[in-house]
């Protein structure tokens, strides 16, 4: 009896053994997404969640390139309307079939997503051709299309139609609400969500009918993925080195050779586009006013030394807001940096008595913020501006970001469209509380030629012309100050030998895991 | 001993409505609008009162309303209850630890306070009372996960359900393994202290002339020492242990946080970060809650184990 018992248990190990010899990768994030709704909540998370579940009409190549996904071709009717076609027999989790109606209800419904609809304003609306065609229209001539459609993902709509038995609109979006799209998914992507526990693991299985397979060429074997959020850099670490998770991120600057030299594990790391700057209220300080002030400021800050001590060179030194491989990105800017400029600047302007400014950074919402405000609030002291520096959570940060709390605040930006022009539009556009322009500009900058230019970017569908209006721009922002420069953070993935992720990460920090090839151990 | 308790109910009812003041000054400095709720009127926030709006939230809290997370969308002591379960079994696991291991230990450096063992015992405890707990933490994980991989560094692993939302790690080789290290990070705050507290009890108490009779009546020593010496050791040792689980509690905050163990404790420090102040107020109210049962229950057992003492007075 007892023999035929143990016999049991073994079988049940043997089973349980060769379920796990197929391919699962175990990924240990710093937070888990706060909903499966792709349109909920406009961040890394979300973005990395759609890229399992959902998949969207265009995509990101690691070269800065456009590559199609649900959208086999497109091209231009004339300069306001795009046609797209849909390749054909993509099912979706449900085991519907995709179709152009579904895009254009996915469209109407993100159009009412409060974070997502920013990116899609310049569409006026999606026409249905036919099953696998269908046109995007816009008000004025806009060269970002393809950019904003790496944003469109198209959704069940059959799924998300009807009402839930407590009678709610399955459509409905709710932020950090319980809405049925957020506990709910059924998409195109190469994952299906077989268990969420929120805060403390998430399965995903592969699709079986997922249409980009290897007669498609793609390579990818991941069988399963186990996602569990650990907060804690230095236990997510551990975890990724005691082989308890395959695949880690982010890796915090001080890990980093950790997970470089151990012999089984690799580092990936890939310049970033999020760009961390301070900016300088004109409206409470009168000296910022000053020209000579602000670019005294830039000049008295080391954005070399702030890269090399306290980001382990982790981050990539700026001058500018575009980083390289974008249109508006000068090759020739180099950062400003001499002290003693800097002095004599502060007294030819009248201030070489320095002044007293309040600064306000976050704690724990950019990498080291806190310390790169320390160090700026120092380097400032050498050209008599003292700095009274506050670092709040990030959960109080944006209110008083928005209630332009401080005379100096520090402000993170990456730009959704992965293009220039955004940047100016959020972060140094003369404010307008109406079109949301210069929504995030803290320092009251307003240059109306700077705007002009960025305009006439907007809608200039020369690509060539288009960069030179962008270069300009950003060359007025500099010799301007509009801001204060430092850097670009980096991005880093942790992962185990033998897994090739290399080939499927991406500055957008959302991995295409459907992609991944893990090779046998 | 009806008095006494009608006395340290009254007491504990003070305590919880002084937190819940705290709490409350807390939330509507965070989000005045969200604290008033639901105060269905047309007039604007600034005009109802802080007193006002505390008995509104009073109220609700009588009646067992905390409010609502806006995070999870759940009422915020459902949220809190979820996760207690997990909280309490690694406080339980680190108070086994701590009871194992500082009985053995205080009563060895008390009878050989000049073994070489009684020393390193003694300097290690030194050591784990001023090492903080996230540095222990990181130690064990760099140890036991890393170098030589043995025990799994984060997370509750295989829990077994028990009942409603309790969920045990002590049903499973994967949940006792889990448990460990946390356990012990956890753990290595209180066992210097234990081992130091028995120890002097111990020596005050073999100096006695009942022990040196007990000794001249031919007592094995196993008995002298671990039946009648200890009894004797343990007053203070309850004493300090009461008011120590308190303060247990709020290490597991750190603990939790290190070992990504979903408890309260790591989900109060996120809904710090996400300034989920409702979150926030539950779990000043619960964990004031268990504070104050706890150091009522070790007084109650204060008088049990020495009848000297005067319990109706004791409140008073």
């Amino acid at each position: 009896m007892i023999r035929r018992i143990l016999a049991g248990i073994a079988l049940v190990f043997f089973v349980a053994a060769s379920a796990q010899a197929q391919h699962t990768l175990r990924v240990a994030y710093d937070a888990d997404p706060v909903s499966l709704d792709p349109y909920e909540q406009l961040s890394g998370g979300t973005l990395q969640l759609s890229h399992l579940i959902f998949d969207p009409l265009v995509r990101w190549t690691q070269d800065h390139q456009f590559e199609a996904r649900l959208a086999e071709r497109w091209e231009y009717l004339d300069d306001r309307t795009m046609r797209f076609y849909l390749r054909k027999n993509i099912v979706f989790h449900s085991g519907n079939e995709l179709t152009a109606n579904d895009v254009e209800w996915t469209f109407n419904r993100l159009k009412k997503s409060g974070d997502f609809k920013a990116i899609f304003e310049p569409f006026k609306s999606i026409e249905v051709v036919n099953d696998h065609v269908f046109d995007v229209r816009m008000d004025q001539p806009y060269p970002l299309v393809l950019h904003s459609m790496t944003y469109l993902f198209p959704m069940d709509r059959a799924f998300y139609s009807g009402k839930t038995a407590d009678g709610k609109d399955k459509a409905e979006i709710v932020k950090h609400g319980n809405s049925f799209s957020s506990r709910n998914a059924s998409g195109t992507g190469p994952f299906t969500v077989t268990e969420r526990e929120q805060g403390v693991r998430s399965v995903f299985a592969r699709f079986d009918d997922y249409w980009d397979d290897a007669s498609m060429g793609n390579a990818g074997n991941v069988d399963q993925i186990i996602l569990t959020p650990i907060k804690e850099d230095s236990t997510r670490l551990a975890a990724l080195l005691s082989g308890a998770v395959d695949f880690i991120a982010p890796v915090a600057p001080s890990n980093l050779q950790n997970v470089a030299e151990h012999p089984e594990t690799k580092l990936i790391t890939m310049p970033g586009t999020r760009a961390i700057t301070f900016q300088l209220n004109m409206g409470r300080v009168p000296a910022f006013r000053n020209v000579r002030v602000r670019q005294a400021v830039d000049y008295a800050i080391n954005n070399a030394g702030i890269v090399d001590r306290i980001m382990h060179g982790f981050a990539t030194v700026s001058a500018q807001m575009s980083p390289a491989g974008y249109p508006g990105h000068i090759e020739e800017l180099v950062p400003r940096f001499d002290v003693e400029k800097a002095k004599q600047l502060m007294a030819d302007a009248g201030y070489a008595d320095g002044l007293d400014v309040t600064m306000l950074a976050p704690h724990n919402r950019y990498v080291n913020d806190e310390r790169i405000a320390q160090a700026v609030a120092l380097m400032l002291s050498k050209i008599n501006i003292n700095v009274d520096l506050q670092t709040i959570p990030k959960a109080q940060y944006w209110t008083q970001y928005d209630a332009r709390a401080a005379d100096m605040m520090m402000i993170g930006w990456h730009s959704d469209t992965e293009d220039s022009a955004n940047f100016h539009q959020f972060l140094t556009a003369c404010p307008n509380e109406e079109t949301g322009q210069g929504r995030y500009n803290s320092s009251g900058y307003c240059n109306p030629y700077a705007d002009e230019l960025m305009r006439r970017a907007n809608s200039e569908m020369d690509k060539d012309e288009r960069t030179k209006l962008l270069r300009q721009l950003e060359q007025i922002l500099f010799d301007d100050a509009a801001f204060v420069p430092l850097h670009w953070q980096n991005l880093a993935w942790g992962v185990r030998e033998g897994i090739l992720a290399e080939d499927i990460v991406n500055a957008q920090n959302a991995p295409y895991f459907g992609d991944l090839v893990m090779e046998p151990n | 001993m009806i008095i006494y308790l009608a006395k340290r109910f009254f007491q504990a009812i003070l305590v919880l409505v002084v937190i819940s003041l705290i709490g409350f000054a807390v939330q509507d400095s965070l989000s005045p609008q969200q604290a008033v709720g639901a105060i269905q009127t047309a007039q604007n926030i600034e005009e109802t009162g802080f007193a006002e709006r505390y008995f509104h939230f009073l109220s609700g809290v009588v009646q067992g309303d905390l409010g609502t997370s806006y995070f999870f969308k759940e009422p915020a002591l459902e949220v809190i209850l979820k996760k207690m379960p997990a909280t309490l079994e690694l406080m339980f696991a680190a108070a086994l630890i701590v009871a194992a291991l500082s009985v053995p230990f205080g009563v060895f450096t008390a009878l050989y306070p000049n073994h070489m063992l009684s020393r390193f015992i003694l300097s290690a405890s030194i050591l784990g009372l001023s090492i903080p707990v996230f540095v222990t933490g990181i130690l064990l994980i760099y140890l036991f996960s890393v170098e030589w991989s043995v025990l799994p560094s984060f997370g509750r692993g295989q829990i077994v359900p028990i009942v409603g939302y309790w969920e045990t790690n002590f049903a499973s080789l994967d949940g006792l393994k889990h448990i460990i290290l946390p356990a012990l990070a956890l753990a290595s705050i209180m066992l210097p202290l234990f081992i130091r507290l028995i120890r002097a009890e111990m020596r005050q108490v073999l100096k006695s002339e009942y022990v040196k009779y007990a000794r001249a009546r031919g007592l094995s020593p196993f008995r002298i020492y671990f039946v009648h010496a200890l009894k004797n050791t343990l007053l203070p040792v309850v004493t300090v242990g009461g008011i120590q689980i308190g303060t247990l509690v709020a290490y597991t905050i750190l603990a939790e946080t290190i070992f990504q163990w979903p408890g309260m404790g790591f989900m109060f420090l996120e809904a710090v970060n996400r300034g989920d102040a409702p979150l926030i107020v539950a779990y000043l109210m619960v964990v004031g809650a268990i504070f104050v049962v706890i150091n009522t229950l070790v007084d109650v057992l204060y008088g049990l184990i020495n009848p000297t003492i005067d319990m109706a007075r004791m409140g008073a």
